[in-house]
């Protein structure tokens, strides 16, 4: 009986990569079909048009790194960097915009740091943050959600937008800036929340179509919470610290600051606090230091929206927290059994 | 019963316990040649106490040696020492190790028993009786037990642990002990309550051997023993581990660096309870060992009481045989901190509580390509050590081993939990062992070098020194002809008789040319 000696523990591993990555696909579901809902295709478009680009990146560098293609392609990292990327972008934009985008992501943000698994920055942010600074104007040309404007473009003219074919300066009666956006706006000219809160596009607690598609990624975070792909240091610290700090300014001044509840449901908190923040690879790894990591992202969004040049924060905050990363797991060692 | 404490992690594990227990505790019968490798213990190394060629009586000693760390090796059976040589043994590496090779004659003729007062032994005399019988901790660490009992009952010991918790998937060696001879696990404790006097002894049995608790608590009631309590504990790995079972039953943790001993706790495993009874009352010492065999292709598996030396082959073959053709991997221990053996013709061993015969398709094949950390943190969860995995495999995997040992990497237990759950499918442990490895090794060059450095410096000293001697030896001398020759010159004047010639030359020049002139 010839041997090949091998290590143990001989026992089959259960959980994998591939299975971690399903979970969150799977829980990002409910989240894009609210947001599909409420303002049109052009989402689902974006999401699958970043999901090919990427998907050929990966394939293009790993061929050029020498490293095994399929997979790596099957381990759907590069699926749900994508669909990340795409859920930050306007939904309506046209292609070479997504292709810049994913390329930073898939290229400078994860492959020329070594890959899957060594890059400092969270890839989607990187990607997003490049267009953000690049092409204000067309990163902040939101359109208002159905229940606002009464329409959304159809397909065929969703795809007409991306691809170009289409006179863009036709739909500018749908495009708004996003409730973050005003609201930012307004203060500095002196109206007051209530009187903002008067505008068609907020609803109930914050942005209309917006509170509900926070509400279906909060569903998706529990999801992901359920199945133990992550856990709860991160996204919990975030929302705490988001909360505390919009309670804490909104109890000082409510003609200024608006509500935690309208920061909670605004723009991409929930999902960055579940979804974004939480990408295991740039995140801190010790759970005293996820708890830091969490609150460092919730303050700085909070910053980055009432004082900062930008409506949203998510993608500047998750950057400079994981900047801070290795940092605050050094600091954050657990202690090891037997000491003091 | 004591309140129980938490370890930190572990692991829900699949038992695969049931197979191996269905069929009792089965006597393994003599295989016609026994392969014995001189050390079977951790510690010093034994010398052979024999010759090829003599006869040797059941009982008797064949290798030993008087280092403190050390457990002598007895003949299994009577028959002659056909060869004292390198044979493959047990070990991670595969390597040959000497072992003495008895010719089994079939008669298992023994030794005479010397028959010992029992009643009226003090504690030093029962250590050095169980020290002659060369008893190893049987759970798996094989520590000498004498010189720990020494050390136990110098420092003091307040809580004694029966370890029969057995938390290894496969492995059944200790549950089936327990069912089948329960009296003697509990005699054994009796003896080390006699050694140790601790206050508190917990017998501690995790809860998934329903039949091992019952028969314990039977054999327990038969014959009481003072402060004694037998404790069911959850079934979560690696709750055997000694550090991780300390914790569970006092809540206190070793500090680091230091032993259980040191916090006045003593474990000693359930099959080494027993042993220390053959020892003590019937002067039998340790020749055999219950051994779990299992796996999925094995066609018969279960528990056998087997001689030490006795080739695995056999084991193989009296439990029936390959299942699926001899093709696949054998594994000494269970399937979390078992190693691969290189074949079947190893020796069962003190060490051996379980043979794993598995499938080529069970085993996960050693490790060409799998995906990179992804930092999930899912190895912290998990570590009984409360250690960050994936930190140390990141330093490990860079070759920087001072950082992993900032890591603490000498902490680490090598339980296998961060393999088991990580989604990369990394084999950790292989990169600490590696690791571990590689520091001992530099380690020990840098102590060779040290004291090379500290031997050439030496000599170089020395010559230095022997020089500086000699020149002030031929000084001494020189001056001591000089002083001589003053001395001579004091007397009467002596001419040199060369400036004496000259100066005759010179004179007759002169004479020559005034002549001329």
């Amino acid at each position: 009986m010839t041997s090949v000696i091998v290590s143990s523990p001989y026992v089959a591993q259960g959980s994998t990569l591939k299975r971690l990555m399903i979970q969150v696909i799977i829980a990002l579901l409910p989240g894009t079909i609210a947001y599909a809902w409420y303002f049109g295709p052009g989402v689902i478009i974006n999401i699958c048009l970043a999901v090919l680009l990427a998907l050929a990146f990966e394939a293009g560098i790993l061929k050029l790194r020498a490293k095994p293609v399929m997979p790596h392609l099957t381990d759907f990292s590069a699926v749900v960097a994508a669909w990340l990327f795409a859920l930050c972008l306007p939904m309506h934009i046209p292609w070479w915009l997504v292709l810049v985008g994913i390329g930073f992501t898939m290229v400078a943000g994860k492959h020329l740091y070594g890959g899957l698994g060594f890059n400092p920055f969270n890839p989607a942010m990187v990607g997003y943050v490049v267009l953000l600074i690049s092409f204000p104007r067309e990163m902040t040309t939101w359109y208002l959600p159905n229940s606002v404007s009464g329409e959304t473009l159809s397909l065929k003219e969703a795809l007409a937008y991306t691809f170009g074919g289409a006179d863009i300066q036709q739909w500018d009666a749908l495009s708004s800036a996003t409730p973050l956006d005003q609201v930012k706006t307004a203060v500095a000219q002196g109206i007051t929340v209530a009187e903002i809160r008067l505008s068609p596009v907020f609803g109930e607690y914050a942005g209309k179509g917006w509170e509900w598609i926070a509400f279906w990624w909060f569903i998706g975070g529990l999801w992901l919470l359920a199945t133990r792909t992550i856990r709860w240091h991160i996204p919990v610290a975030l929302l705490a610290a988001v909360i505390a700090m919009s309670l804490l300014f909104y109890l000082i001044n409510p003609e200024t600051y608006t509500s935690p509840l309208f920061h909670l449901l605004s723009g991409a908190v929930v999902i960055g606090a579940f979804f974004i923040a939480t990408d295991p690879v740039t995140a801190a790894t010790t759970d005293t230091g996820r708890i830091y990591y969490g609150l460092l992202i919730g303050c700085l969004i909070y910053v980055i929206r009432v004082w900062g040049g930008y409506p949203d924060g998510i993608a500047f905050a998750v950057l400079l927290a994981n900047m801070c990363v290795p940092l605050i797991d050094y600091y954050t060692q657990p202690r090891v059994y037997g000491e003091k | 019963m004591p309140e129980l404490h938490h370890f930190h992690g572990g692991l829900v594990l699949d038992g695969h316990k049931t197979e191996s227990l269905a069929r009792g505790l089965q006597q393994a019968s003599l295989t016609e040649r026994l392969f014995l490798p001189l050390r079977q213990h951790i510690g010093d190394h034994n010398k052979p106490r024999v010759e090829i060629g003599d006869r040797v009586l059941k009982g008797q000693v064949i290798a030993s040696d008087s280092a403190l760390i050390c457990a002598a090796v007895h003949a299994p059976t009577s028959g002659t020492i056909s060869a004292i040589e390198d044979y493959p043994v047990a070990h991670p590496s595969g390597k040959m190790d000497t072992c003495i090779i008895i010719e089994v004659d079939g008669d298992d003729k023994a030794v005479e028993p010397i028959p010992v007062d029992l009643d009226n032994l003090n504690p030093d005399e029962m250590i050095e009786l169980i020290c002659r019988a060369g008893i190893v901790g049987l759970g798996g660490a094989v520590f000498p037990t004498s010189p720990k009992l020494s050390r136990g009952k110098a420092q003091g010991i307040d809580t004694l642990i029966i370890n029969g918790v057995e938390c290894e998937p496969y492995i059944t060696c200790d549950d089936i002990l327990m069912r089948f001879n329960a009296a003697e696990v509990i005699s054994g404790s009796g003896y080390l309550q006699r050694i140790l006097a601790p206050r508190t002894t917990y017998i501690a049995i995790e809860d998934n051997k329903p039949e091992a608790i019952a028969a314990m608590a039977k054999a327990l009631a038969e014959h009481p023993l003072a402060g004694t309590e037998i404790v069911s504990i959850p079934t979560i790995y690696p709750s055997g581990g000694e550090k991780q079972l300390v914790q569970i039953l006092t809540g206190k943790e070793v500090p680091h660096g230091q032993l259980a001993l040191d916090i006045g706790v003593f474990c000693q495993n359930v099959g080494t309870c027993a042993a220390i009874t053959h020892a003590l009352e019937k002067d039998e010492p340790l020749i055999s060992r219950v051994v779990t065999i299992s796996g999925d292709n094995i066609a018969q598996p279960g528990n056998w009481e087997v001689r030490l030396g006795t080739p695995i082959s056999h084991l193989i073959e009296l439990a029936g045989g390959y299942r699926y053709g001899a093709s696949g991997q054998l594994v000494m221990g269970g399937s979390m901190m078992g190693f691969a053996l290189s074949g079947s013709k190893v020796p069962i061993v003190k060490a051996t509580n379980c043979i794993m015969v598995m499938r080529e398709e069970t085993i996960p094949k050693s490790p060409g390509y799998h995906d990179e950390c992804i930092r999930c943190g899912k190895c912290t969860e998990v570590c009984p050590a409360q250690l960050l995995p994936q930190q140390l495999y990141w330093h490990a995997r860079a070759g920087a081993y001072e950082r992993t040992q900032e890591f603490h990497l000498f902490d680490c237990i090598e339980c296998g939990c961060c393999s088991t759950v990580c989604p990369s499918r990394i084999p950790l442990v292989q990169y600490y062992r590696a690791a571990k490895s590689e520091i001992r090794a530099a380690q020990k060059a840098q102590f060779k070098s040290d004291r090379a450095r500290l031997r050439f410096e030496f000599r170089e000293k020395r010559l230095q020194l022997k020089k500086q001697q000699d020149e002030e030896r031929r000084r001494l001398k020189r001056e001591a002809l000089q002083k001589k020759k003053a001395g001579a010159g004091n007397g009467k004047s002596i001419e040199d008789p060369v400036q004496a010639a000259l100066d005759r030359v010179k004179a007759r020049k002169k004479n020559a040319q005034e002549d001329s002139q």
